[in-house]
């Protein structure tokens, strides 16, 4: 078996009593108090989360917007300095190589955060489709933390030595003093919450960490393992790259139509997915709620009137809507909000229902 | 966190005779393992059970598990309490969050599983 890596701050989460597992290659921590719990404090306060294993790939050259406008299905064309946005990446058949936030460093300096798992083959795909422009695996120097949460401004502006306020959505910042180690902050997550990714030196995240946690304290705010992470980012309606989405799944066919930008001029991917636009996908992916109880897990049959309609790819059990939900692909015809349709859980036909995603969205201003 | 009137099973299941009778919960290395039990689908009363066969199955958030039997009898009570505070099973597993209850055909099975000193060797823990 290969080795599993370990980030910066695994001795951190160990003495922290997080539990700790394989992912991607990867020992993380799975949780620390309980999912549950983890879950409770982000909706309602905060919680800090390592994810170190996410990859980072700069692309850098007069050519690198460009490179990333082809590369990605989104429009990085209207990206100013110190902006981001989210993309699928698409190979020519329109399937999704992977899900990534793109931010704008300057003209010259994209910084594409990717996935854990994905991170050494997007690199060498980047590599191949750049023009003008070069593609650097920033991965093993780059640390990043996610800090989540209503209270999370409050508490990372009692380190930061920026005005968060003036942090929008999707925005970042670089050379941003936290807690005295230079970091680039952007107002970005996977929980649905209002919060901040943190990029920094890899060996300084244990100090940005406890930074943190300490500042943190009085708000409430708790470490957070990878379990939490599911179940908010679930509860959002956010994808899971590899349980979701994969290179066998478009952005049309996940509800990931928004991304795609028409009028932006070519990209990897495109011509596949306009012809899938105009034959008109055969699948998408939905969620659903489950009326009885019980969870339906990756893999299991999604049916309509005893007929195999879908599989399901995403499912748990959403600790802050307190109900049965997921995600999966099922026929267009029964992809419409209110389809009735029943989990094969086991044998047993447990009853669902498909639902606008996503299952939890914050209220506005806060 | 693993009491010494117990017997355990490999499948971390616990046992406990009473009047002849065997209460059956899963342990705390159990609870722990699966975190944040949300759903629990026990047999109804009557229902026969089998040694180290499947006897109902426990959702958390993470993932789904069986149960099993730690022996063969008749299920002569079930706790249906965990229909609606499914919790207890983290938060007390040898008490509120007891399973079922099981008229044994043969106590013999009951002599064979595990103390709580055997019980800490295989999950690799020294009881504390």
């Amino acid at each position: 078996m290969k080795q599993l890596r370990r980030t910066s701050l695994y001795d951190t989460h160990v003495a922290a009593g997080a539990r700790m597992v394989p992912f991607a290659g990867w020992e993380m921590p799975v949780q620390y108090s309980g999912i549950v719990d983890e879950h409770r404090a982000v909706r309602t306060r905060a919680g800090l989360f390592d994810v170190s294993h996410m990859g980072e790939v700069a692309v850098t050259g007069p050519g690198a917007r460009g490179s990333v406008q082809w590369l990605i299905t989104n429009d990085a064309g209207r990206l100013r300095p110190g902006e981001g946005l989210y993309s699928p990446m698409c190979a020519a058949h329109g399937g999704i190589l992977d899900d990534l936030t793109v931010f704008c460093l300057d003209e010259g300096r994209f910084l594409l955060v990717v996935n854990a798992a994905t991170t050494a083959q997007d690199v060498r795909w980047i590599s191949g489709q750049v023009s003008d422009a070069q593609a650097d695996d920033r991965s093993e120097e780059l640390a990043l933390l996610a800090l989540q949460g209503p209270r999370a401004a409050a508490i990372l502006q009692r380190i930061a030595r920026t005005d968060l306020a003036t942090l929008r959505a999707f925005a970042m910042r670089e050379g941003i003093d936290v807690g005295g180690v230079p970091a680039i902050v952007s107002r970005t997550g996977y929980t649905g919450e209002d919060g901040f990714e943190i990029v920094c030196p890899w060996d300084r995240a244990p100090a940005v960490w406890n930074s943190l946690v300490g500042a943190g304290r009085d708000d409430g705010l708790v470490p957070c393992g990878l379990g939490a992470r599911d179940t908010l980012r679930l509860e959002a309606g956010f994808m899971l790259y590899g349980s979701d989405i994969d290179e066998t799944t478009t952005p049309l066919e996940a509800p990931l139509a928004w991304t795609v930008k028409w009028d932006k001029g070519d990209f990897s991917g495109r011509a596949a997915l306009a012809a899938q636009k105009a034959r008109g996908v055969a699948r998408k992916l939905v969620g659903f709620e489950l009326l009885d109880r019980a969870i339906a897990r990756p893999g299991y049959h999604l049916t309509s009137g005893g007929r195999t309609v879908g599989t399901v790819t995403s499912g748990t059990f959403g600790p802050w809507v307190n109900k049965s939900i997921g995600m999966g692909y099922v026929e267009r015809a029964a992809a419409g909000t209110g389809t009735p349709l029943e989990a094969d859980i086991r044998g047993k036909a447990a009853r669902a229902v498909v639902v606008k995603l996503p299952f939890y969205r914050r209220m506005a201003g806060s | 966190m693993y009491p010494q009137d117990l017997r355990y099973s490999s499948e971390h299941e616990w046992a406990r005779v009473e009047d002849g009778r065997i209460r059956v919960g899963i342990t705390k290395f159990a609870a722990d393992r699966l975190s944040d039990v949300v759903f629990i689908e026990l047999p109804a009363p009557g229902a026969s059970v089998t040694s180290m066969q499947p006897f109902g199955v426990v959702e958390s958030v993470k993932a789904v598990s069986d149960l099993y039997a730690p022996v063969s009898g008749t299920v002569v009570e079930v706790n249906t309490s965990l229909t609606e505070t499914p919790e207890v099973v983290n938060t007390d597993p040898y008490g509120s969050g007891w399973m079922i209850v099981v008229d044994p055909k043969d106590l013999r099975e009951f002599e064979q599983l595990m103390s709580r000193e055997q019980y800490l060797t295989a999950i690799g823990e020294d009881g504390e």
